[in-house]
């Protein structure tokens, strides 16, 4: 559970006696219900592995960036120019895949995504900097960069396609080679498993010893077994989608794999590491931080620097699942990030915010999608569907916190 | 209440030589002279009010001593040394700690998380939650303030609740000068007692204590000596045992010494 940052907006005592997260179970009980309608409505379609599994590939783009976002929100900016920093890193990936390291190596494919991550690290630390120390607000900086960058993923090639990219390359993309198989989704599966059991169980123990309050040892039983059963029912499905070549379980797709390691890394930054602290102490009171001691223009450069590394890792994912680098890679991707943060409790406002919580946001928008491209919907109605979502979404919030104020 | 505390042998000095001095302190903003040739002396164990009208400079000189302003000119001394509080964290490390009159408390931080922010406590470069909380647990009790749950954001606790999250913060780093602006505008009749009672046991271990409050009946119950400021000049210095709350009304409004009255300092 999160500790630090989540809303902690609990309008029923018994989740609070529980020790649970409201809106993280009103978030699940929410994707449950999207995914019963979607399944009745495509006659059985949507809860099939194999559209969990591409369900899954389709929301890592912006599952990898969501949660550098609400490290943004929570700081109380914005980022607007992910989709275009996206592009552009995508665009020199695929200039440097196809044109300097054209043989199929994997330290060929390491490198690109080594010299991408790192492009994207600096475009996001030149923004925070500009924001940081030159006081210019966020949002103009970072609309700025959305026009530049965008620009910029255009005059690498003037305008020009790049592929295709090596097959090292592509495996980031979750193509035909880009799962890791059955037996290795098991191991990833049991591993997953193992370190949140012994985990659990060291930190109730600990703070047991120690005198310190803990969940009631049903509930924590319960929650700790809810998260068994999820990571065993993730791994049963993405090997219940075999490859129609083999007919061998597909497993684990590499950008689902990237998107979970980036969640878990993320979370983990946020309640355990001083720079996680710092940035939720910043949000709820700038001034205190400063007074605190915190050099909160480093913070500020150190969280943009990390948003624009995410929206490389994103950019190889789509490039390399496109097999081609375009100029348009990621065209809106910043308002998908943006809504997917905000649904999963990140306020405008600054101070509060939960990776888990956008994590799950990313999963409900990216469900959202591709129900209705099951249903054959209009993309025109897609984006009125998305666009109410998400204002649905904050009205909740809204109402929520003005009643918590009264 | 009894507080225990280890103090160094520079924590009492010689009595004659003051905890902190101000020399000659210069500060302005855009031309306007905050702080004009301030000069101020703070006691081991004592009590000092600053007193003086809003604009007189008494928030700029405690930001200074807190290390949020550097003056333009002038020396600050802890114990007769010279010492540069160029930041926030320079001031913490000299043990000097400062409870602002907005708290300056992270609203949507837990109780333990405000107690430790800017100076966590780490085990092994990670967050030591647990060793955090259980600190906050006895800096708190020993400050007798009951807290259930300490994992709460501060958000929906009380003004006074609030205020001795503030106050255990400075305590628990070992405020050898603790500034305190305000201390007790916020709270109620029986949290102000506690805060007071709270005042005089830090002032028995030899903390010295800077007070900035409006409210005369405390600052006599309190305080020591009185400064009064104006215009961002002191306009004099008094032990509260030899001046009346007329005098030091008279001082504030008139910015002068009171007829009869010796610049004693």
């Amino acid at each position: 559970m999160q500790r630090v940052g989540t809303t902690a907006v609990s309008r029923v005592p018994v989740m609070t006696r529980l020790g649970l997260d409201s809106r993280l179970i009103f978030m699940v009980l929410a994707i449950a219900a999207i995914w019963i309608v979607f399944h009745l409505l495509t006659n059985g379609i949507f809860l099939t592995s194999r559209n969990l599994w591409n369900l899954s590939v389709q929301t890592a783009s912006v599952g990898v960036m969501v949660s550098g976002m609400v490290l943004i929100i929570v700081m109380r900016n914005i980022d607007l120019s992910i989709g275009s920093i996206l592009g552009f890193t995508g665009m020199a990936m695929a200039v440097i895949n196809s044109r300097i390291f054209p043989d199929d190596t994997w330290w060929g494919a390491a490198l690109t995504l080594l010299l991408g991550l790192a492009l994207g690290a600096l475009v996001g630390v030149i923004q925070g900097t500009w924001i940081a120390r030159l006081g210019v607000p966020s949002f103009i900086v970072t609309l700025g960069g959305l026009l530049i960058f965008r620009g910029g993923a255009w005059l690498l090639t003037s305008g020009q396609t790049v592929a295709p990219l090596s097959d090292s390359f592509q495996i980031l993309g979750g193509g035909l080679n880009g799962s890791i198989g059955g037996p290795w989704s098991w191991t990833v599966g049991l591993v997953l498993m193992a370190v949140i059991l012994v985990s659990d169980l060291r930190t109730f123990q600990q703070r047991a010893k120690r005198g310190l309050p803990n969940r009631s040892v049903l509930v924590q039983a319960g929650f700790t077994g809810a998260m068994l059963l999820l990571v065993l029912g993730f791994v049963l499905v993405m090997n219940g989608y075999a490859d129609p070549r083999s007919g061998l379980p597909r497993g684990i797709p590499v950008p689902v794999l990237v998107m979970l390691a980036v969640t878990a890394i993320m979370m983990w930054v946020v309640r355990a590491t001083r720079f996680g602290r710092y940035v939720f102490a910043y949000g709820g009171n700038p001034e205190a931080a400063r007074l605190a001691g915190i050099n909160t223009t480093r913070l500020t450069i150190m969280v943009f620097g990390l948003m624009g590394l995410l929206a490389a890792l994103a950019g190889a994912i789509q490039t390399a699942r496109l097999n081609a680098g375009t100029n348009s890679t990621g065209t809106l991707a910043e308002l998908s990030v943006i809504a997917a943060a905000v649904i999963g409790g990140a306020s405008l406002s600054g101070g509060s915010g939960s990776i888990p919580g956008a994590f799950l946001g990313a999963v409900l928008m990216a469900s959202l999608i591709n129900g209705m491209l099951l249903l054959d919907l209009p993309s025109a109605w897609q984006n009125v569907v998305q666009g109410l979502v998400l204002m649905l979404a904050v009205t909740l919030d809204v109402v929520v916190q003005k009643r918590r104020v009264k | 209440m009894t507080l225990t505390r280890q103090q160094g042998a520079a924590g009492h000095g010689n009595l004659s030589t003051p905890l902190i001095e101000t020399r000659g302190i210069f500060k302005s903003f855009g031309g306007i002279h905050a702080l004009e040739d301030v000069a101020v002396q703070l006691m081991p164990g004592e009590v000092l009010a600053l007193l003086g009208h809003n604009g007189a400079g008494k928030s700029t000189l405690i930001k200074m001593l807190s290390g949020a302003y550097t003056p333009d000119a002038g020396q600050v001394l802890m114990n007769g040394q010279e010492v540069q509080l160029s930041s926030p964290r320079a001031a913490q490390l000299l043990g000097i700690e400062t409870i602002y009159q907005n708290l300056a408390l992270a609203d949507n931080l837990d109780v333990a998380a405000n107690i430790f922010l800017g100076r966590e406590l780490l085990r092994g470069g990670v967050l030591d939650e647990d060793t955090m909380e259980l600190e906050a647990r006895k800096v708190l009790d020993r400050l007798k303030v009951n807290l259930p749950d300490l994992r709460k954001p501060v958000f929906n606790l009380s003004g006074g609740q609030r205020q001795c999250i503030a106050i255990s913060r400075a305590i628990y780093f070992k405020a050898r000068v603790l500034i305190m602006d305000e201390p007790t505008a916020a709270l109620g009749p029986q949290e102000t007692a506690q805060v007071n009672e709270l005042i005089q046991s830090l002032k028995q271990e030899g903390v010295g204590i800077f007070l900035i409050s409006h409210d005369m009946h405390d600052v006599f119950d309190l305080a020591d000596r009185v400064t009064v400021m104006k215009n961002g000049r002191v306009v004099g210095s008094s032990p509260t045992s030899d001046i009346t709350q007329d005098e030091v009304l008279e001082m504030i409004i008139a910015g002068k010494l009171p007829r009869g009255q010796a610049a004693s300092s």
